[in-house]
């Protein structure tokens, strides 16, 4: 199979406007991957699925990564000449800069048919709060349809155009979204209120007076 | 819609009992708590008379959210949870970890641990092929005793995983880097004598089972799945074989030492139950051809990779995807490292939850009774896809 390199230029040259950049993992696996803008995720996975050296016919693996935002401290040293002529004064200037948090989906692709891969694509959504959405893949490949759903449910990415878009593990009430890196659980959330709570209040309110220990 | 029997065509009329209702659609709710389900697993159905019309399969009973557990310990802290996915199969949940960790590390195996775990992994096809053929049968009404002559098979097998790792099912014994404990010489006698029963236990269980004929009126034509469909679907394992499609990810990726075995991926003709069946029975058998090579060839040497730090291990910033061939298909594990000791993103790809999704498909048409031997040749289990 091309490499990650080679298939990003064949892409450019194929879909000209479409933005699509090589994203290097550093690790021993060097799995890399193409990172592609929402505006032409669906127009190069479809690419991807269809070229007749490609044909990644087969998404095996859907999933969602949190980043949140991101203080990144930039130490520059900024060296001031002595005027009475001694050693230049050194001193650190940090600056802050705020590297705003996004969710990332990743889709990793292989060929049933040629039996190569994985390609990687990532696409990322704006922001982490509403609208964080991208493209929905599930019209491209089926195989995204459950794990899209997993997604949305679990880190509140939205996908549009998808057939079914609902949560799949966590109960239709669920307000939050678990697998943010920002979430926190409550307290006691199979809490709920029970027609004998008033009961319970009056029994406790009793006992106090009869100077029991509160139940 | 065929007219229903109560309301005649001409002649006299006879008023049925509730004839206000001839046509409507009737919504069942099947489950969680139905032992067709193979665990807490619901299908809402709407049926028209018996035939199958909608179908919304509804997860999450058994969530706990694995993959925030998995974010939250060290990554050696997350291989017994990797047991409690497919809780049939931790052999293999176990390798698939370990390799994604192995990538992400870049760490190498010994050669007799590559060997141990193909004799482990295709131990673990055996009983979970061994399993699903004895419930697809209690499923299709062949209550008791087919299944208990699986199980009792099984249990031969998890009494050697059990005197190896120490526990029956939740066996915690791949490292990345190698595996926990070496097997004895004993031990692999006892693998090879149980080896050399099997297929005359398949026979056995063939010949009371393959050729009957409730079992092939129940399941031939039932719940066909075609061979496009299924890949765009991101079926695998052996459901995606009875679909014709041949593609085993020990064959395409090669991993560990398989690319040294010579065995066949038998691929199905129809689609059907029945071939989701046969295609188990075949795999078994082939499975059997692979102990028997790794058995004779099995070096000695050590079991784990001396550079492999399993305390206090923290891979380079990077990320890695590792999948092997489980036997329910591709189970898959996608980790990101910060260069801390815990993932930065712990991801179980799983090959029941993914199949799942033709669910629907297969079912429309279809009796509600079918269903139940649809979804029992899908082969799912709870514990992974709920996680």
């Amino acid at each position: 199979m091309e490499s990650t390199d080679q298939i990003c230029s064949r892409i450019l040259s194929r879909l000209p406007g479409a933005e699509v950049s090589v994203l290097q993992n550093p690790g021993p696996a060097a799995q890399h991957s193409l990172l592609v803008g929402r505006q032409s995720v669906v127009e190069v996975a479809t690419f991807l699925r269809d070229d007749p050296e490609l044909r990644l016919d087969y998404c095996s693996n859907v999933t969602g990564v949190d980043w949140p935002e991101k203080v990144i401290v930039e130490v520059a040293k900024v060296s001031t000449p002595d005027p009475a002529g001694g050693a230049p004064k050194v001193t650190e200037m940090k600056t802050e800069r705020v590297q705003p948090g996004y969710l990332e989906v990743v889709y990793h692709l292989y060929s049933v048919a040629l039996r190569h891969g994985p390609v990687i694509l990532r696409t990322r959504t704006a922001g982490r709060d509403a609208p964080a959405a991208v493209p929905s893949l599930t019209p491209v490949w089926r195989s995204a349809e459950f794990q899209e759903r997993e997604i949305f449910d679990l880190f509140g990415v939205v996908f549009e155009n998808h057939p079914d878009l609902r949560r799949i593990l966590m109960w239709d009430g669920f307000k939050d979204h678990p697998m943010r890196r920002d979430y926190v659980e409550p307290e006691d959330y199979e809490w709920e209120p029970t027609p004998h709570g008033d009961l319970v209040e009056k029994a406790k309110k009793a006992r106090a007076q009869a100077g029991g220990t509160p139940g | 819609m065929t007219p229903s029997p109560l309301l005649p065509s001409g002649g006299a009329t006879v008023r049925a009992v509730n004839d206000e209702f001839h046509g409507d659609l009737l919504e069942v709710s099947m489950g969680p708590h139905h032992p067709s389900t193979h665990g807490v697993f619901r299908m809402v159905v709407t049926l028209d008379g018996e035939r199958i019309t909608k179908l919304k399969p509804v997860l999450g009973y058994l969530h706990r959210n694995h993959e925030k557990i998995g974010e939250a310990t060290s990554y050696l802290a997350s291989m017994p949870y990797t047991d409690r996915l497919d809780y049939l199969n931790a052999m293999t949940n176990n390798w698939a970890y370990a390799l994604a960790v192995e990538r992400l590390g870049g760490l190498a195996v010994p050669e007799r641990a590559e060997y141990l775990r193909v004799i482990l992994a295709e131990l673990s096809r055996l009983q979970n092929h061994v399993c699903l053929a004895g419930f697809l049968l209690q499923d299709t009404g062949a209550s008791g005793t087919p299944l208990m002559y699986a199980f009792r098979e099984r249990e031969k097998i998890l009494d050697l995983f059990e005197s190896l790792s120490g526990s029956r099912m939740m066996c915690n014994f791949q490292r990345f880097g190698g595996c926990r404990t070496d097997a004895s010489p004993a031990w692999l006698a006892q693998v090879s004598s149980l080896v050399g029963g099997f297929g005359r236990f398949l026979d056995e269980f063939e010949e009371l089972i393959t050729g009957n004929e409730i079992l092939m009126a129940r399941t031939q034509g039932v719940g066909v799945l075609k061979g496009p469909a299924a890949v765009s679907a991101g079926i695998t394992g052996p459901m995606l074989r009875a679909a014709g499609v041949g593609y085993d990810i020990r064959k395409v990726d090669g991993y560990g030492l398989y690319p040294r075995f010579s065995f066949r991926v038998p691929i199905g003709a129809h689609g059907d139950t029945y071939d989701r069946y046969m295609i188990r029975i075949l795999e078994m058998r082939e499975s059997i051809g692979i102990l028997e090579q790794a058995l004779r060839d099995i070096p000695a040497g050590p079991i784990m990779d001396p550079k492999a730090k399993l305390r206090g291990f923290r891979p380079k910033p990077g990320e890695s995807y590792g999948r092997i061939e489980g036997p329910k298909g591709e189970i898959g594990f996608y980790l990101i490292s910060d260069g801390s000791a815990n993932p930065y993103r712990y991801r179980v790809r799983p090959p029941s939850f993914v199949n799942l999704t033709v669910l629907e498909d297969l079912c429309l048409g279809h009796t509600i009774a079918d269903s139940v031997v649809i979804l029992g040749s899908i082969d799912i289990v709870l514990g992974e896809v709920d996680r």
